[in-house]
């Protein structure tokens, strides 16, 4: 039996037809995740921005999905290869619904088959160019982990991708701790969220929260930040400024 | 079961609808040692009968681990058995490799028997002359399945195959119903006992058997001699008493399957006609 790692076109490297087909660069990109266990299960929130380069084109994607019954998958990086991660996991949970055997996919095996997936392709320098996030409950288990574009891959009780590993994840380091209501786990990723939309220029303020528990996937609807920008320091940014330097 | 002009081929269909040439290899089963599993909803224990060529010899491994989670026990061809116990190793750690999780019995036990009827539809092949008894846990818990060289697979709660399997899978029989409920120790002494059957007055002594248990919380191992000799110890004491169950059980009396196995015709000739055992 062959699992299903998806394969390209051969050889990535020698020929100059196939040269064009490896990923070089990412094109329309998704910024943070930040996710984090809470008393009932998962919280995973992300805004709905795609940036091409610096341009901030979309304004309505969906970076967190449902998977199967147990798991949830955010992804920051290029879109479309997020998009063709989430064709080959309906693949697998199809086959693994088709066997109607009442053993299903948990988060923890979802987490490991994407490992997988993208070590293999990093090995084959066609990186699929995203960070993922990998989160769920099953059997009342709390599960959250990440792997990168090159195969990293661990589990916590907090991630966050992209910029939010710099500045949501010490929010988290101080702030986070175990049986989080719902109220306080949403709070918290709401900070994260909001430090991100000052500080991240590919940040817009439209965000989702996704929660996962026994029961299963709900994600919230868009909705926006309060944010302030009164701040003194805005007033008069360079007043203080001395020459171009 | 005698020759006839449509038994040389595996692809030739008999007029009465039966491929003789699995039915061959389901015999080559049945001139195997014995092998017996049994299972609690927790548990799965895996016995057979050490049967060694000569005084001289070693005896034929039968069971082997194919994961921490699961055992098979073989009779019939062991060569054949050991290639199978190979891919079904190969299997559970691919599946482990991939997902990081067990692999659920269930579904091996499917993959078996897919590779099984690949053996009865091909003319450059021969079906695999060796029955199965494969014990795991799945998330639903402990499971016991019988793979048959047809290429069908059944679940059972207790079963026995190889020569002189009868007298076992009747004192099964009897008791099948209390093992979902039983300790992990009343489930080893019935699978010693059910050994002993197939044994028909040899005395049982260690040395003869090979068991092996997994469960929940207990991944795959095999007993060692000291421990079976110490439960054989229990029974073998009291020898008048339990002779005189055994003669009751009595090997021979063929009664009718109500729980597990479908009907072993041993060696008969007309009865066989008209009953294709892969079909049940």
């Amino acid at each position: 039996m062959t699992f299903t790692i998806p394969i390209d076109n051969g050889d990535a490297l020698k020929n100059a037809e196939t040269d064009s087909q490896r990923t070089l660069y990412p094109y329309v990109t998704g910024t943070s995740i930040v996710a984090i266990k809470y008393k009932d299960g998962v919280l995973m929130a992300s805004d709905m921005g795609g940036s091409y380069g610096s341009t901030l084109r979309y304004k309505n994607i969906e970076r967190v999905k449902a998977i199967g019954k147990h798991s949830l998958l955010g992804a920051s990086g290029e879109i479309s290869d997020f998009q063709e991660i989430l064709r080959y996991l309906d693949e697998l949970v199809l086959n693994d619904n088709m066997w109607d055997d009442g053993n299903s996919l948990g988060p923890k095996e979802v987490h490991n088959y994407l490992t997988r997936v993208m070590y293999n392709r990093r090995n084959k320098f066609n990186p699929l160019w995203n960070t993922l996030v990998l989160g769920g409950v099953k059997n009342g288990q709390s599960y959250l982990g990440m792997v990168s574009m090159i195969g990293v891959s661990f589990e916590d009780n907090h991630v966050a991708t992209g910029f939010g590993n710099h500045l949501a994840r010490p929010i988290l380091r101080d702030e986070w701790h175990a049986d989080l209501s719902f109220e306080d786990g949403v709070k918290l990723l709401e900070k994260c969220m909001r430090v991100l939309l000052y500080r991240d220029r590919s940040a817009i303020n439209k965000l989702q929260i996704a929660k996962i528990t026994e029961e299963g996937v709900t994600v919230s609807q868009p909705y926006s930040l309060k944010t302030f920008w009164e701040f003194q320091a805005f007033h008069n940014p360079t007043a203080g400024a001395q020459g171009s330097w | 079961m005698f020759r006839n002009q449509y038994d040389t081929d595996v692809t030739t269909w008999s007029p009465t609808g039966r491929l003789f040439q699995v039915e061959y290899a389901m015999e080559a089963v049945k001139q195997g040692s014995a092998a017996i599993g049994l299972r609690s909803r927790s548990h799965v224990v895996l016995a057979c009968v050490n049967k060694a060529q000569s005084e001289l010899s070693s005896h034929q491994k039968k069971i082997f681990k194919v994961d921490d989670h699961i055992g098979v026990a073989i009779a019939g061809l062991t060569a054949d058995g050991r290639v199978l116990s190979r891919y079904m190793r190969s299997e559970a750690i691919n599946h482990s490799f991939t997902y990081e999780s067990p692999l659920p019995v269930g579904r091996l036990v499917v993959h078996l028997a897919d590779k099984a009827q690949v053996c009865t539809q091909r003319s450059w092949k021969r079906p695999y002359g060796v029955g199965l008894l494969v014990g795991g846990l799945d998330e639903s818990g402990a499971h016991l399945y019988y793979n048959c060289p047809s290429g069908n697979y059944f679940e059972y709660q207790a079963f026995a195959i190889g020569s002189r399997s009868q007298a076992a899978k009747t004192y099964l029989e009897r008791r099948f119903e209390s093992f979902g409920d039983s300790s992990r120790e009343d489930l080893i002494k019935d699978a010693i006992l059910a050994v002993r059957e197939t044994l028909q007055g040899e005395t049982l002594k260690s040395s003869l058997c090979t068991v092996s248990v997994l469960g929940v919380g207990e991944p795959f191992h095999f007993l060692d001699q000291e421990t079976i000799q110490k439960v054989i110890d229990t029974f073998e004491k009291v020898p008048e008493d339990e002779a005189g169950e055994a003669g009751e059980a009595g090997e021979g009396e063929a009664e009718a399957a109500a729980a597990a196995a479908p009907a072993e015709q041993g060696g008969g000739g007309a009865g066989d006609q008209d009953v294709a055992p892969m079909e049940m």
